[in-house]
């Protein structure tokens, strides 16, 4: 866990937001310092994808919700989560325990905090680097910070990098600035990508001019200066929306949903990020603080973006 | 050994085509783990259970279904599912061209490389060639495994990459979100920072980032492994200044121009 600055932490109050399928929800937290020289400035960061696709849960027979279980197959009996141990399989059958403790104690001299160490032009960085995107949001006392060094950044049109380490998994981040807002976004490391030569492309056969123009033309015809909003559309989940929307009017298929405990808590959590940034930053509330709160692991992956479960094991998460 | 393809299709622009094969550009290095019995190390075995009865509900007989409200949910019959899946193609549509730079990276997904198929070398340059000249990339439609996606087609080193995008929905997109604002910022806190910045800043080098925390829980593995205990340390956090304006004299004080040998081994 990062070090956390101030000892004085309001209760986050996220607005509560209802599980509906309309409202755009971000899940997942992470707070802690970005530092530029000695300018310390505490952020939250909020991943920049919300649950777009519908998702669907796996139901059983009779409409229940199911639950992932794990099970020894030794016993055939379920096991908790603390019947559950982390294992890496350096040989055929054979496993080095590892603990949350010592994968948080390993490397003490990594960052754990986004130290802006270099600022490289923002056009240098190539699209197939980009994973995923997280939004900084400034704690309200570091507002003056935060600004400072977007206006900097967006003035000079350099994105600043980092190395650091979160929840279990070091990253390397390019943060940029638009609009007045810092956003984290990670990039995959240089031996996470692969190179063209390994991939053996022959692009070596010579292009006849005819053939260019051929296709410039094609191209010219079909020319914008932007995309559309249309390119982005999910039609897919959109026609899934629209049937599920057709047998609920009918009444058909619908069953009454039992909502378990553990469920409303993942929903509990859910926040609307919209109102969450307006909380922030609006000026005047000087006293607010960023809430920094303990998360669950389970919600915490969520900031990782991976998809919904329609169950959250309860057990520790193999590092995928 | 030369990295597979993982599925063959044809760039459409128009009536002109190009077939191609589709290569991952990523490649996992993620250490995994297994779930593990803690009394015996047995890898554990999961199965989804009846969230009343925790019976075990198996694969055949798991109904998928929306929660529309909090208190319904709508089911999904296999054949509904099955009617929603797009239909099966081998063809990459390219429907529009934009500016390099007009899809900003918030999109961005995942990178795949294109290959020519075949004979197609001679129309994949010659596309290559069209996309640099004109300084565009294309907006691609495809459906591949029962899934469709929409990508920038760009190039790369020479190269034709297709970098998949995320769907509307799936992101905040920058434009709905509000500035922060606040008074005036200081000319000359603007200015300390303009020069911190500039001693920081240099050519972006990807080697010159490395997952050490990767190499460590590796090292601490075999250490583990060999039956030896792990060194394990306490993570420090760095001295503070106390104003910004004090932070950023003081930064300026410390900070050391960046070395130059990396930008001039890669120039």
């Amino acid at each position: 866990m990062p070090p956390r600055k101030p000892p004085k932490v309001e209760t986050p109050q996220p607005p509560p937001a209802p599980p509906s399928a309309e409202r755009s929800v971000v899940r997942g937290f992470w707070s802690g310092n970005i530092s530029f020289g000695l300018v310390s400035i505490p952020v939250t960061l909020i991943s920049a994808r919300r649950s777009g696709r519908a998702s669907l849960r796996m139901l059983a027979p009779d409409g229940t919700q199911l639950r992932r279980r794990y099970f020894c197959p030794n016993e055939g009996t379920a096991l908790e989560s603390s019947d559950i141990v982390r294992g890496y399989e350096y040989e055929k059958d054979r496993f080095v325990v590892v603990t949350d403790d010592e994968l948080a104690a390993v490397a003490p001299k990594l960052s754990q905090e986004i130290d802006l160490s270099r600022f490289v032009p923002l056009a240098d960085i190539d699209p197939m680097r980009f994973e995923h995107g997280y939004f900084l949001i400034p704690n309200k006392r570091a507002l003056k910070a935060y600004r400072l060094l977007a206006a900097t950044m967006e003035e000079r049109g350099r994105a600043g990098m980092a190395t650091f380490v979160m929840r279990g998994k070091q990253y390397l981040v390019a943060i940029i600035a638009r609009a007045g807002l810092l956003r984290a976004e990670t990039l995959r490391f240089d031996d996470e990508l692969r190179s063209i030569g390994e991939i053996e492309i022959d692009n070596s056969a010579a292009a006849d001019a005819p053939a260019i123009e051929a296709f410039e033309r094609r191209i010219e015809e079909l020319r914008a200066p932007s995309l559309d909003p249309t390119d982005l559309e999910d039609t897919h989940t959109r026609r899934l929306l629209e049937l599920i929307e057709t047998k609920r009017n009918a009444g058909k298929d619908v069953v009454a949903a039992a909502v378990t405990p553990h469920e409303e808590s993942v929903d509990a959590k859910i926040v609307d990020l919209m109102e969450y940034l307006k909380n922030s930053i609006t000026k005047g509330d000087a006293t607010a603080e960023t809430p920094t709160r303990k998360r669950p692991r389970s919600a915490q992956h969520k900031a990782e973006g991976t998809p919904r479960q329609p169950k959250k094991p309860r057990a520790p998460r193999p590092r995928t | 050994m030369a990295v597979r393809a993982m599925w063959k299709g044809v760039l459409r622009v128009a009536d002109a085509s190009v077939p191609i094969k589709l290569y991952s550009a990523v490649q996992d290095h993620d250490i995994h783990f297994r779930l593990l019995h803690r009394a015996d190390l047995t890898p554990v075995t999961q199965a989804m259970v009846h969230a009343g009865t925790n019976e075990i509900v198996t694969h055949d007989k798991v109904q998928r279904g929306y929660q529309a409200s909090p208190g319904e949910i709508v089911l999904l019959q296999p054949d509904e599912l099955e009617s929603l899946t797009p239909e099966e193609s081998r063809d990459i549509a390219l429907t529009r061209f934009v500016p390099v730079g007009a899809i900003d990276a918030q999109w961005y997904d995942r990178p795949y490389y294109l290959g020519p198929d075949q004979d197609a070398g001679g129309p994949y340059s010659a596309l290559t060639a069209a996309l640099t000249r004109n300084k565009v990339e294309g907006v691609a439609h495809w459906v591949m495994r029962k899934k469709a996606y929409v990508g920038a087609l760009r190039v790369h080193a020479g190269v034709l990459v297709l970098v998949s995008l995320r769907h509307a929905e799936e992101v905040v997109a920058i434009e709905t979100l509000e500035t922060p604002e606040g008074p005036t910022l200081d000319k000359k806190e603007l200015v300390m920072a303009q020069q911190l910045m500039s001693m920081l800043e240099e050519d972006f080098d990807p080697t010159a980032y490395r997952d050490e925390y990767r190499d460590q829980v590796m090292a601490m593995i075999d250490t583990k492994r060999r039956g030896q205990k792990p060194k394990l340390g306490l993570v420090k956090a760095k001295p503070r200044a106390g104003t910004l304006k004090a932070a950023l004299e003081a930064s300026l004080r410390t900070t050391q121009r960046k070395p130059r040998e990396k930008i001039s081994a890669s120039a």
